[in-house]
């Protein structure tokens, strides 16, 4: 179906399903019970899930088919981010134009930089990326504050000209898609649960299936291949007498343009960009995304970015009442020592538990979560199986991932 | 003339503290061929050490001073470091004043220390794995190193003053016939300066002139031969970790009263020291340094009021625009080395 195998078919089908279903299936806790804080199905964070989610199958692209390690990318999200707001400020609060215009401009820098960049491999690149996206970051941050504006970031005024939308009648216009608000927001009540299902979510989560699509058609084309070859032997593909420039790239291009979209899609969501989203720490983020999901495979940088979104925001809300709510069975004594043992791994230390695991992932599972998963899939399988099945069996499952 | 001097002395205490990071990072990648991205962490790591010094040292007893009273007309509480009691007050005193220098002794077995257990417990494993997998797993070690700082000591900025011997400034301009206070300069970013100068001179040393060292320069050049001949290298490279951890440890402690320590201090330093590192040519130790002043000066020179009038916004790239541009123009840096990451 749409050019896909079966495979690869199945697992669109899968990605589908829970995206369109996240706001049920992210909500599995009742509201008000003592878990309903373990869920995740409000819009903003959804958004977030598919939108980094977006961000990450682009770095993938790069990254786990070339093998070239961006350590820049955050500044194609930043410079979306700034395109799809002036749109918002000049011509229309229609997504559609901000968009457009957010996956353009970073496809023109992704091409500028990409060319100077691709000239050096290895750390040299990371150090390349690196130094433009720092680049980006301190003008975004002093010069170029006309544009910027700087500290205070971007954001919507009520003196904008916006040509296209006749006057809004005084307060600040919000973003939508010809007409249908995004900040709109069902929410359905069944028993004790609550649903919510936003105009925005399904918007941003459409368009992550589009670029999940593409994705997986890349990863299966002849362009793919080549990349992979770069990957695996730069070398002797130049020896071989091609030029792989223009494939890298192309795929430095296409991973840009995905930052770009996730760029526009969060000034989408919230009309405001800082600079601070170009920063190397956010270009740091997406690489723990990707490898923690496990880099190279098509589902994993998905993965990876609802793991790190959810542990930010949910983790990061657990605090000392909560954990003593969770002991409250032990004795008092224990209760204290364990609370006292897990204080540190929560609230504001979200980022300590985040380091360490993303350490043990580094350490352990070199293929990120995808490759536990098949790992626990193996051994279950192993029971019922004789040796040889297994082996073959690993084997189809390592070629399905690549 | 004063003008370019000035920016030239400017630069020169951030350029000292890059020099001695990229000279540790070199001395690792030189070494043991890993790309260590928690090499900044290890600079926060030393610059805490004084601060955890200063901490001691400033532990009181309180007493109850009977022929003093507070605005309320109770006792006066008094509080007396510990080491005030012990040496006498003024000993005392002085001791804590001095606790940033103090703290080197503090810091070189801490910061070997910490060297061992990373390179035993971590790095070893990753020798073989590709450059990305050590860039990761140092990358992650980084975070955590940072966070556990920042649970213990919090995270705003920790002030720790220099000796007060060395607060003020000298005017230099007098000694070299210009105008009184045309250029003046902090004693401490003197003082750091000539710091760094001795220990990277004593680094050099080190490995020129030792035995120990002239193995160390062999097991560079060619690791396997120098095994082969019945020389335990791995032990020799890991000591040199140890090394270059003291060294980013030192010129962290060093540090503090120039910039006070904060957790995400290292990261800050960390992304400028590695531009020094590709700029100054990976795995060459006077390319390193070379680069690192070089750097330094230059940031200061463009952070001039007619540079920046003319070239609006240069000071915040400046650094990065002669990596790339030393990047394109010699692939491998300033001093590089043929086949170093070239793979």
């Amino acid at each position: 179906m749409l050019g896909l195998e079966r495979k690869d078919t199945l697992l669109l089908i899968a990605v589908a399903f829970i995206t369109l279903f996240a706001p049920i299936i992210l909500n599995p806790f009742p509201a008000g019970s003592a878990l309903a804080q373990f869920n995740a199905g409000y819009p903003d964070l959804m958004q977030r899930f598919v939108i980094f989610g977006i961000f990450a199958i682009g770095f993938n692209i790069l990254f786990g088919l070339t093998g070239y390690l961006s350590f820049g990318h955050a500044a194609f999200l930043g410079i979306g981010s700034y395109s799809a707001v002036w749109m918002f400020k000049l011509l229309s609060m229609n997504v559609i134009p901000a968009i457009l215009l957010s996956i353009v401009m970073a496809g023109l820098f992704a091409l500028v930089i990409g060319f100077v960049s691709l000239r050096r491999s290895g750390i040299y690149f990371s150090i390349l990326t690196l130094a433009f996206a720092q680049m980006s970051y301190n003008l975004a941050y002093s010069v170029l504050t006309p544009i910027t504006n700087g500290e205070t970031g971007l954001q919507l005024t009520l003196s904008d000209p916006r040509i296209l939308d006749g006057d809004t009648g005084g307060g600040l216009p919000v973003t939508s898609l010809f007409g249908a608000e995004m900040r709109e927001t069902t929410t359905l009540f069944i028993g004790p649960w609550s649903w919510d299902f936003s105009v925005g979510y399904y918007f941003c989560a459409v368009l992550m299936l589009l670029a999940f699509y593409l994705s997986v058609r890349i990863f299966r084309s002849p362009f793919g291949m080549m990349l992979r070859a770069v990957k695996s032997n730069q070398q002797r593909m130049n020896y071989t007498g091609l030029n792989t420039r223009p494939y890298t790239l192309a795929a430095f291009v296409i991973s840009g343009m995905y930052a770009g979209l996730a760029g526009g899609l969060l000034a989408a969501m919230d009309p405001l960009a800082g600079a601070d989203r170009m920063q190397w720490t956010a270009s740091g983020e997406v690489v723990l995304m990707t490898i923690l999901g496990g880099a190279g495979t098509l589902i994993g940088p998905v993965l990876g970015a609802g793991f790190i979104k959810y542990f930010e925001n949910i983790f990061s809300k657990i605090n000392d009442g909560i954990l003593h709510q969770w002991f409250a069975f032990m004795p008092d004594g224990l209760e204290n020592v364990m609370v006292a043992l897990i204080h540190p791994f929560i609230g504001k230390g979200w980022h300590l538990t985040l380091g360490i695991m993303f350490m043990l992932v580094v350490i352990f599972l070199p293929g990120g979560l995808v490759e536990g998963a098949q790992r626990t899939g193996r051994m279950f399988r192993r029971r019922d199986r004789n040796a040889d099945h297994v082996e073959s069996d690993a084997a189809r499952q390592r070629a399905a991932a690549e | 003339m004063d003008a370019i001097l000035i920016q030239i002395l400017n630069g020169l205490d951030k350029g000292s503290a890059y020099a001695l990071i990229a000279l540790g990072l070199t001395l690792i990648f030189g070494t043991l061929g890993v790309v260590n991205f928690a090499h900044g962490a290890l600079f926060m790591i030393g610059a805490f050490c004084a601060v955890t010094l200063q901490k001691i040292l400033t532990l009181s007893v309180t007493t109850i001073d009977p022929e003093r009273t507070d605005f309320l007309g109770n006792p006066m509480k008094v509080q007396t470091p510990y080491v005030e009691n012990w040496f006498g007050p003024e000993l005392g005193a002085a001791i804590i004043d001095w606790a940033v220098p103090l703290a080197i002794l503090l810091a070189i077995p801490v910061m070997v220390l910490v060297g061992f257990v990373m390179e035993r417990g971590l790095i070893k494993h990753f020798y073989k794995r590709p450059h990305a997998d050590q860039i990761l797993v140092t990358f992650g070690l980084a975070i955590v190193l940072q966070e556990v700082i920042k649970y213990f000591y919090g995270a705003n900025p920790i002030p720790t003053p220099a000796p007060s011997a060395f607060k003020g400034s000298l005017d230099i301009g007098v000694w070299l016939g210009f105008d009184p206070y045309s250029i003046i300069y902090p004693y401490w970013r003197l003082v750091y300066f000539f710091f760094a100068g001795i220990i990277i001179a004593g680094v050099f040393a080190f490995l020129q002139f030792t035995t120990f060292g002239m193995v160390v320069r062999a097991g560079m050049a060619d690791r396997e031969t120098v095994g082969l001949l019945g020389i335990d290298i791995d032990k020799r490279f890991t000591l040199m970790f140890g090394l270059a951890a003291a060294v980013a440890g030192l010129a962290g402690v060093m540090y503090t009263p120039i910039l006070s320590p904060n957790y995400h201090m290292g990261m800050d330093f960390l992304v400028l020291s590695f531009v020094v590192v590709v700029v100054g040519g990976m795995g060459s130790l006077p390319g390193a340094v070379l680069a690192g002043f070089l750097l330094g000066i230059l940031q200061s020179f463009a952070s001039m009021n007619e540079v920046k009038s003319l070239l609006p916004g240069i000071d915040q790239i400046i650094i990065y625009l002669v990596a790339i541009v030393i990047l394109l123009t010699r692939p491998r840096g300033l001093m590089g080395r043929r086949g170093v990451m070239e793979d």
